[in-house]
């Protein structure tokens, strides 16, 4: 006998990202998910929103990899409150992972959480975690065929971070190429060319996540 | 490597609604997946066999539907099968597309005695 189900196979973790955000939500916290390939500049980011914002806003960080405190012991020398998580080979953060970090970070006292997933493209695009943005930080140095290889991540991100930007003269990463392709699978996302080692660029991001702050219902 | 964590959604989710249902057995399953949600269906197979042993969904034979990724043009609304590295709209050659299947990642139905 056949038992017709038509249940989406991830909605258990649905269901507790959804738990997540309402959590953030009475607690007035923004949060951010920053997907990337290893090593495109996820932490480098963060370390410059820290170091930008917290003298203005409080902020908490959740580290996802799978191994290691490395990212965490460099955020925690800025003296924001971290959690480090350790997926432990699994290649994604999903919501319930996320939910046991909560219970380690003074949520009452944060506005701002900075979730940096696992260097992946392809998994972390299918788990929700709770987060009102998605950021995907992208690097010149990987090449322009990303958004044509990993297309569900770009087409789900809020705003697309474009990373070494300083890079341009000495790589074969075809710009125009690039914003097209990414336009063309998301037509209302920016993308943003930064270099966390010049600084290029970190203003304009930086204002952008500013007013995402302000757009909070504590605030607006 | 995310098949682990979505094959033990998958069964978490069958042994759910087998129970709901008063199934004491369940002898197949027949998921939908979308070409562009990145699951591989061998791999769900192979972690199914080890993670269900000593369920009432042991055995259980899984059938797979793979949904193929289509595009629509957002200038001309000609929907079109993505093809590899080639976006481009077959009708009015632009990149503005949005991709309108092949993310699907669902339980369509189980088969109990």
């Amino acid at each position: 006998m056949k038992i017709k189900i038509l249940k989406d196979i991830l909605s258990a973790n649905d269901q507790r990202a959804k738990e997540n955000r309402e959590l953030l939500d009475r607690n007035d916290i923004l949060a951010i998910n920053f997907t990337a390939s290893p090593g495109a500049g996820k932490t480098s980011l963060i370390l410059e929103t820290i170091n930008r914002l917290k003298a203005d806003i409080k902020i908490g960080v959740v580290e996802g990899d799978v191994s290691s405190t490395l990212d965490a012991e460099i955020v925690a020398k800025e003296g924001v409150p971290v959690v480090q998580i350790n997926t432990g080979g699994t290649c994604h953060l999903d919501a319930t992972m996320v939910a046991s970090a909560f219970d380690n970070l003074p949520l009452e006292e944060i506005e701002l959480l900075l979730i940096e997933n696992v260097g992946n493209l392809i998994c972390p695009a299918a788990f929700a975690l709770g987060e009102d943005l998605n950021v995907l930080i992208s690097s010149v140095p990987e090449g322009d065929d990303k958004p044509h290889k990993y297309p569900v991540m770009f087409s789900k991100a809020h705003l697309v971070v474009l990373n070494k930007i300083d890079l341009l003269p000495y790589v074969l990463f075809d710009l125009p190429a690039f914003t097209e392709a990414v336009k063309g699978l998301n037509s209302r996302v920016e993308i943003f060319e930064v270099s966390c080692k010049t600084g290029q660029g970190i203003e304009r991001w930086i204002s952008w996540l500013s007013s995402r702050l302000n757009k909070r219902p504590s605030t607006s | 490597m995310h098949e682990l964590s979505i094959t033990k959604s998958m069964l978490d989710l069958v042994l759910d609604q087998a129970q709901k249902n008063g199934a004491e057995k369940v002898q197949g399953i027949n998921l939908v997946i979308g070409e562009m949600s990145g699951v591989v269906d061998d791999c769900v197979r192979f972690y199914f066999d080890f993670l269900s042993k000593g369920t009432i969904a042991e055995g259980a034979h899984i059938s797979v539907k793979i949904v193929p990724a289509q595009a629509r043009c957002r200038k001309c609304g000609k929907q079109f099968k993505l093809n590899g590295l080639d976006w481009l709209c077959p009708s009015c050659g632009t990149t503005q597309i949005n991709i309108v299947e092949g993310k699907e990642l669902y339980l369509e139905s189980i088969e109990v005695p």
